[in-house]
């Protein structure tokens, strides 16, 4: 008999449920944390655009946790997933879980301030299209599609963020500053996106293909161009590299958590 | 910061918001918002104007481009037209080869 080159099979790639969890935490933690604005926002067209974009986020998440149910099994679901782990099993950019404002304790109330809301949406809506865009030719078809659904989303974000973010820091001499404030305080914990973790090998490992240099160009570009048309200073992403996506998360994550948390937990299988 | 002559808004202006249903021709007003700028209003429409999925095309016009008849003046302008009712098409009858009209 002749010998036959043998195809590889085409192997089903399945993005890990880790991986999953980290994209979905990132979004509905962000998601929850915007949707504080819901009621305050600086004008009511803001307050409904940070309402819809936190929509747009736990639509994500939605997806996320479904197909990490999945391949769970056991029972798992998209809620107890989302309501049912804890501080250290939520895998987000500790980034997205900070309050709406400079360095505080865990426990403060303050106002929330509207520069580091735009500051870090911009901060991650730029990460987000880049990284979707790639993700849209995953070779998980569920990762795929989920991904070219968020990416329409994404850009919107980074255009809303954007916007502001331009108009606040070539605005008047005070938003300049508060700007410029809430881009330093935010800046170190964009050093997260960029670190090779267990969860990226993982993912690698899998068959889930990012390319990193690539992902880190775009987004440098996209920062280094709204920052200079707004007039910004970039300032240094130094000093301790946060690991919220290996579950050491800051203070702040655990009281998000509870108020997310809350209603699910005291009325637990309640359906409306 | 740049120096710019303009200094910063402390009112918004007033725009009109006009959407453009999937099915319409024509862009259809909605409602107004304030917005800085044209650009901005455009973005803010989106957000407040077509959260339902009713537009697939937005206009904004500044609300001062706009000249409005008086309400006192309805007399005057439109009530001549009340008893005429021949302006109508309705006392024609349409060849059948011309189909809908």
């Amino acid at each position: 008999m002749s010998a036959v080159l043998e195809k590889p099979q085409a192997t089903a790639v399945v993005t890990p449920v880790n991986y999953l969890l980290h994209l979905a935490d990132n979004a509905v933690v962000l998601g929850q944390r915007n949707a504080e604005w819901c009621g305050h926002g600086p004008i009511i067209e803001e307050d409904l655009a940070l309402a819809n974009m936190s929509l747009d986020l736990i639509g994500q998440a939605r997806l996320l946790y479904s197909q990490a149910a999945e391949l769970l099994g056991n029972g798992a679901t998209e809620d107890t997933l989302a309501y049912f782990r804890d501080v250290p099993d939520f895998r987000n950019y500790t980034l997205l879980e900070l309050p709406h404002h400079s360095a505080l304790v865990g426990y403060a109330k303050t106002d929330l301030d509207y520069g580091t809301t735009i500051a870090r949406n911009f901060l991650y809506a730029a990460l987000m299209v880049p990284m979707w865009s790639q993700l849209q030719t995953a070779a998980d078809p569920a990762l795929a599609g989920i991904a070219a659904k968020s990416l329409k989303e994404a850009s919107y974000h980074l255009r809303h963020s954007r916007d502001w973010l331009v108009r606040l820091g070539d605005g008047t001499e005070e938003s300049h500053a508060r700007m410029q404030a809430a881009l330093t305080h935010l800046m170190p914990y964009t050093q997260e996106f960029w670190t090779h973790t267990a969860l990226e090998k993982e993912a690698e490992a899998a068959g889930v293909h990012l390319d990193w240099v690539q992902l880190a160009a775009d987004w440098n570009a996209l920062v280094d161009d709204a920052l200079a048309e707004a007039t910004l200073t970039r300032p240094a992403a130094t000093g301790y590299v946060t690991q919220g996506k290996a579950g050491l998360h800051s203070e702040h994550l655990g009281f998000l958590l509870a108020e997310m948390q809350s209603l699910t937990r005291a009325h637990p299988g309640a359906t409306w | 910061m740049t120096a710019t002559n303009t200094p910063a808004l402390k009112e918004w202006p007033l725009w009109e918001v006009f959407v453009r249903s999937k099915q319409g021709l024509e862009h259809k007003h909605c409602g107004s918002l304030h917005a800085a700028d044209a650009q901005q209003a455009l973005v803010m429409a989106r957000d407040v104007y077509t959260r339902r999925q009713e537009g697939v095309s937005i206009w904004v016009v500044p609300s001062v481009a706009i000249t409005a008849s008086n309400p006192d003046d309805k007399g005057e302008l439109f009530d001549p037209a009340a008893d005429k009712i021949y302006r109508h098409p309705t006392f024609y009858e349409i060849p059948e080869e011309v189909g809908h009209m």
